[in-house]
């Protein structure tokens, strides 16, 4: 074999091994390692809800002279504020409070819906959760409150929402 | 518009220019990157040849996985049913029932994908320990480096058309952390709480992001090389072939399958994650979507701001001179970097042209200069000045260093070298009977400055450069071998390129390559190398 053909078959094998490597890279981090996201003891929780909260102040019969300020075409007699409530939510999982949070009204008006989403790792098994919620800045207290004891299997996703069509606070 | 008004260059611009290799003041910075990549090119030079090394051709690779991308894209596009209960049977049954034309675009789509990333993301490595963003080339890096957050999310947006695990962890992913901040009036995530909430019109937002961002890769990539004449957007065919036939090979033998369906109700247990394309999903959840929001605005904040950093002191640029420039358009076809335009004539002759350099677009490589016919050294002037020229190094300087070393030596003893600051060092050659001439690229050297050392006494003349897939200025090494050989114009005159000049193309590091070629010129005949100049001479 000349010195021309031996440099060729070399350059040859030399590029079949590359090649080799590069498809052997692809191949492998194209799907290795696995990604485990959650451990397999656990569970998650995810709390979210998209809500209009009541409005901030109660409407109110304009005065005349409250309406006279106005054009004619905007003299409605009782004037309600466009600002919602913000939304407070708490969550206790088995009597402690793991989350709670204030969410504000979206728009620069503040009239927008009040928006959570929040993950929660727990351990899998038997657990007793209460969601209470709460959208009316003119009463004190929380107008929702959820309570229920379940059972979570290991990888197993409980949400949280609010829906008051369903009766406020679900958990599926 | 850079035109000189007059021939007085040294006027204009009051350096003292040299080509004599002891004054030498442009050689490039050997910085460690170059030293690196010197190291690696080497062993993929032999493999592959240095015209086809894969290391040289890394961003025309990306274009090659992309077009391999759009091709097979077609196909699936044609078979996904687009909707949130049919996505996933669509593209699952491609690879249900073994290897089929569905299940080998299916995979090759895949692994395209993330060759592509693998490639660009090399592609962006090299460029930036070659330091080449700064200067001229800000405009090449900065339009590609938008091209890096299109490519990720147009690719992680591909997963989420195959509805299945894996696609419904990344959408989440992403949700949740483009919720990091109040982006969006209600989180995005609440679009993937339940399976109900997963609508058909949510697809068309997935196919938009897929496809849709794609298309702007695209126009991207148009913009990415619109600063630079004669692009290589493909690589050669033989790798094309090579890796081609690689990606199906890989497809045939690991096809690509779907995990099990979407479910909003469990966090999947294993994924197997495509880490080419998904790595920033494990790291949003290792650290939180803060830190990942840190990396991505801090590595596109670094990228961005790399061309503002360590500015270099700006070269003068090349210097149209109207009265010797002839319209000719050499410069205008052989400049890599689109920076010499053709105008009419500052002269007035009605249909005459003349060449005007762009400034922010000129790389001063001096190519233009070699292009030009008016740069022969053959002209009687006593003064050489040419159509276009380089005011810190003009060509009637090299004219004139030339003679002078020549005469300082015996008829026929000298071996003139020609070499480019970017390339070997050849001003470590110098010695009794080496004269070196280092120009700022091996394309600045006009053809007949070879045959016009043998005539003023130069016993034989080597030319040597970075290489065709190595040179600094894209086409100078190229360009020069053409006008040595006589295949591209200006050209060595043919009873001188009959014989050739000797040509050595060696980088930096690689003087030996140049010391051994100027050795074997001196031992080619019994006589020496006086009895070449003499052949040549006839």
């Amino acid at each position: 074999m000349s010195g021309n053909q031996s440099t060729g078959a070399r350059a040859i094998a030399g590029q079949i091994v590359l090649y080799g490597l590069f498809i052997l890279f692809i191949g492998v981090f194209s799907r290795w390692p696995s990604y485990q996201s959650l451990a397999p003891d656990r569970a998650l929780v995810k709390l979210s809800f998209s809500h209009h909260g009541k409005p901030v102040s109660d409407c109110h019969q304009a005065s005349a002279a409250e309406l006279a300020k106005l054009p004619p075409n905007m003299r409605a007699p009782v004037r309600c504020p466009r600002e919602r409530s913000p939304v407070t939510v708490e969550l206790d999982v088995d009597g402690a409070l793991v989350y709670r949070h204030v969410a504000l009204p979206s728009g620069i008006s503040r009239d927008g819906a009040a928006s959570v989403y929040h993950r929660l790792e727990v351990p899998a098994g038997l657990h007793r959760v209460q969601v209470r919620l709460a959208d009316d800045a003119r009463v004190p207290g929380f107008a929702y409150v959820r309570d229920a004891t379940l059972t979570l299997a290991p990888a197993q996703i409980l949400v949280i929402d609010f829906d008051s069509a369903k009766g406020g606070i679900t958990l599926q | 518009m850079r035109v000189r008004p007059d021939s007085s260059l040294t006027a204009q611009f009051p350096v003292t220019p040299s080509f004599a290799a002891q004054q030498l003041h442009s050689a490039a910075p050997d910085t460690w990157g170059r030293r690196l990549l010197r190291k690696l090119d080497g062993p993929f030079d032999q493999v592959f040849g240095a015209g086809d090394s894969p290391l040289r051709h890394l961003g025309a690779l990306g274009v090659f996985f992309f077009g391999l991308l759009c091709v097979s894209g077609f196909y699936l596009y044609a078979v996904l049913d687009t909707s949130a209960t049919g996505a996933y049977r669509s593209i699952d049954q491609l690879t249900r029932d073994g290897v089929s034309l569905g299940g080998l675009m299916r995979s090759t789509h895949r692994y395209a994908a993330d060759a592509m990333v693998l490639c660009t993301l090399l592609h962006l490595a090299r460029e930036w320990l070659l330091g080449r963003f700064r200067g001229f080339r800000w405009f090449s890096w900065l339009t590609g480096v938008p091209l890096l957050v299109l490519m990720f999310t147009s690719g992680i947006g591909g997963f989420w058309l195959n509805w299945d695990q894996l696609g419904q962890f990344s959408a989440l992913a992403t949700a949740e952390w483009l919720d990091r901040w109040p982006i969006f009036a209600s989180p995005l995530t609440r679009n993937f709480l339940t399976a109900g909430a997963v609508s058909d019109r949510l697809f068309s937002l997935f196919v938009f992001v897929h496809i849709g961002v794609a298309l702007l890769l695209l126009l991207g990539l148009w913009f990415h090389v619109q600063r630079i004449s004669r692009a290589d957007v493909l690589p050669p065919r033989r790798l094309m072939l090579g890796t081609g036939l690689s990606l199906l090979m890989l497809a045939t033998l690991m096809p690509v399958v779907s995990q099990a369906p979407a479910d909003s109700s469990a966090v999947p247990s294993r994924l197997p994650i495509d880490w080419f394309v998904l790595f920033s999903h494990p790291l949003m959840y290792a650290t939180g979507p803060a830190v990942l929001w840190l990396v991505f605005a801090l590595g596109l904040g670094v990228l961005l701001a790399l061309p503002l950093l360590r500015q270099r002191q700006p070269v003068p640029v090349a210097v149209v001179d109207p009265a010797h420039c002839n319209g000719c358009r050499r410069c205008f076809d052989d400049c890599p970097y689109a920076a010499v335009t053709m105008v009419a004539h500052a002269g007035g002759v009605r249909g005459r042209e003349m060449a005007q350099v762009d400034a922010d677009l000129c790389a001063s490589c001096g190519i233009c200069v070699g292009a030009c016919p008016s740069s022969t050294p053959f002209r009687g002037s006593e003064r050489l000045v040419t159509g276009i020229d380089l005011p810190q190094t003009p060509i009637n300087q090299l004219r004139s260093d030339l003679r002078r070393s020549l005469q300082a030596h015996e008829p026929g003893t000298a071996v003139v070298v020609f070499g480019c600051d970017h390339g070997a060092r050849i001003n470590t050659l110098a010695d009794a009977s080496t004269i070196p001439f280092s120009i700022t690229c091996i394309g600045m050297l006009p053809p007949s400055f070879v045959e016009y050392a043998l005539r003023d006494g130069a016993a034989a003349v080597l030319v040597t450069g970075c290489g065709a897939r190595g040179c600094e200025f894209r086409l100078g090494s190229l360009w020069a071998a053409g006008r040595l050989s006589g295949n591209r114009e200006p050209h060595l005159r043919r009873s001188v390129a009959g014989e050739g000049p000797e040509l050595v193309w060696a980088e930096r590091g690689e003087e030996d390559r140049v010391k051994a070629a100027i050795a074997r010129l001196r031992g080619q005949t019994g006589n020496g190398v006086n009895d070449q100049r003499s052949g040549r001479e006839l």
